[in-house]
């Protein structure tokens, strides 16, 4: 593996390898020394072109926690909002020795151009693209759901349902590919008016309201996503969040029709209230908050698999 | 001299001889924890434990056996392919103040070790930490020596010696192999 750009072409193989490696990783997080020297001398760049606390920060403390260096970079205030191109900002890392880039951009395919421009030496991983792919997320969604369902084994049997803003989703995208890779089905469930076109060659159902999805399959993992606002720009895409929390909402009733085992997942940031109630984000059910250490723990791991292993001949 | 170097035999003899050692060296085996490095360490640590148990039947080999991978603390991690992560566990009582008894198949560079001591570092402070090898081959690049062999082998650097374990391998067997 050289990058980690999409979770539509990586084998089943290659998943579980990182998925194994972050249980691993997962293991030294719990001892009192959690530093491990491993990617001493190794240099990681965070390129953020888009804000993300959440994601910029889980990458920096996976990337510390195995000794690299972490240089970060935010598009705003930099020479990026002066004008710079993405060849010209990768050639200046390029220059500076980055051996990773990690990084996130507003535009779908920015990773797949940093990797395969030609401007760089290292390896590239893809913190979200546009509206494409978010790969990292995807697979600490599986990391989580397997720790709790499926210790040791893949996917196949469970059923996961994501529901909501599948259109402006790149952790559905994601997570439709992968989740299906390590044999899992996937249902999304989503306002016609947020389901994006062409979606009928994805290898996953859709249904049209959160009641459906509950009455017609047996979902192991309930996956909310955000409603992305600052993407609906013009608005139309549903009436009111009151309708939209009332059709696609997760609370306390909806939460009590799931099997007994069935987990709640959800990138974050959650908007308690709109997608999710506190009552089902705060149950015994809810995972959202051991998502975020898992991220750490597979972004370790990605970050191992890039980084270690021989120099490739440049 | 190339072949079969030791038997299942030899190694059940070396093995029990080593248990002895480590008791008699710490005077019974209160505080001994013997950590496997893997593959073919840690099952060597189990088997070591297990007679120890016989010799000082206070000792529980369950409780005092772990493993140590130490892939992430090795010094050629970028001129190799990139390596698995193995499985690391410690006892629960943690190996603060404990004699932690280190447990490989061949002793050869003593690069393994170096990881392996950094590893322990991360880990905790046992009160001694010592070295315990089926088969030391000679060809040290540290400054680093076992406290128990199994059997001391003269080989050529271009020689590889294989450890095959029934655990793993499907039967007990040290074998010296020409070079390339």
């Amino acid at each position: 593996m050289r990058h980690l750009l999409t979770t539509k072409d990586l084998s089943k193989s290659d998943a579980l390898r990182i998925l194994d490696t972050a249980t691993q990783m997962a293991a030294t997080q719990e001892r009192e020394v959690r530093k491990l020297p491993t990617l001493r001398g190794k240099t990681v760049v965070n390129l953020f072109f888009e804000d993300s606390t959440r994601t910029r920060i889980s990458f920096e403390a996976a990337a510390k926690r195995l000794s690299a260096d972490v240089i970060n970079f935010s598009a705003k205030g930099s020479s990026v909002s002066k004008g710079e191109s993405l060849k010209d900002t990768a050639l200046t890392l390029q220059a500076m020795g980055a051996d990773a880039v990690v990084v996130r951009h507003w535009a779908s395919g920015a990773a797949y151009q940093l990797a395969h421009g030609g401007w760089l030496h290292g390896s590239v991983l893809n913190a979200g693209d546009g509206t494409h792919q978010h790969p990292t997320q995807s697979l600490l969604d599986a990391f989580t759901i397997r720790k709790h369902l499926a210790p040791g084994g893949d996917l196949s049997g469970f059923t996961v349902a994501i529901v909501g803003d599948v259109l402006h989703s790149r952790v559905a995208r994601s997570n439709v590919y992968l989740l299906t890779t390590l044999g899992a089905k996937v249902v999304l469930v989503a306002p016609p008016t947020l389901v994006p076109v062409g979606i009928e060659p994805w290898p996953c159902d859709v249904v049209h309201t959160l009641d459906q999805a509950l009455d017609t399959y047996e979902i192991d993992a309930l996956m909310m996503l955000r409603v992305q606002r600052e993407r609906m720009t013009g608005g139309g895409f549903f009436p009111s969040p009151n309708e939209y929390s009332r059709i696609f909402g997760l609370d306390g009733d909806r939460l009590r029709r799931l099997p007994d085992h069935a987990l709640v997942m959800h990138p974050g940031p959650m908007n308690r209230g709109l997608e999710i109630s506190a009552e089902a984000a705060d149950s015994p059910r809810s995972v959202i908050v051991e998502q975020v250490a898992n991220g750490v723990a597979v972004r370790m791991a990605a970050l191992y698999l890039l980084l270690a292993g021989e120099e490739a001949a440049q | 001299m190339t072949g079969t170097i030791m038997g299942a035999a030899d190694i059940s003899r070396a093995l029990t001889r080593i248990a002895h050692e480590i008791v008699e060296r710490n005077d019974g085996a209160a505080d001994v924890v013997l950590m496997g490095i893997p593959t073919r360490g840690l099952p060597l640590a189990h088997r070591l434990a297990a007679r120890i148990a016989e010799i000082e039947p206070a000792f529980d080999a369950d409780v005092a056996t772990g493993a140590l991978d130490i892939t992430m603390y090795r010094d050629d991690l970028f001129k190799n392919p990139t390596r698995t992560i193995g499985t690391t566990s410690v006892p629960d009582t943690g190996i603060d103040d404990a004699v932690v008894v280190l447990v490989d198949d061949v002793f050869h560079t003593g690069r393994t070790i170096r990881a392996a001591l950094d590893a322990i570092r991360d880990l905790g402070r046992p009160r001694a930490v010592q070295l315990a090898a089926l088969v030391d081959r000679g060809h040290r690049e540290l400054p680093i020596r076992a406290d128990f062999v199994g059997k001391n082998i003269p080989t050529a650097r271009s020689e590889r010696v294989d450890v095959r374990l029934e655990e793993i391998d499907g039967e007990d067997a040290v074998i010296l192999r020409k070079g390339e």
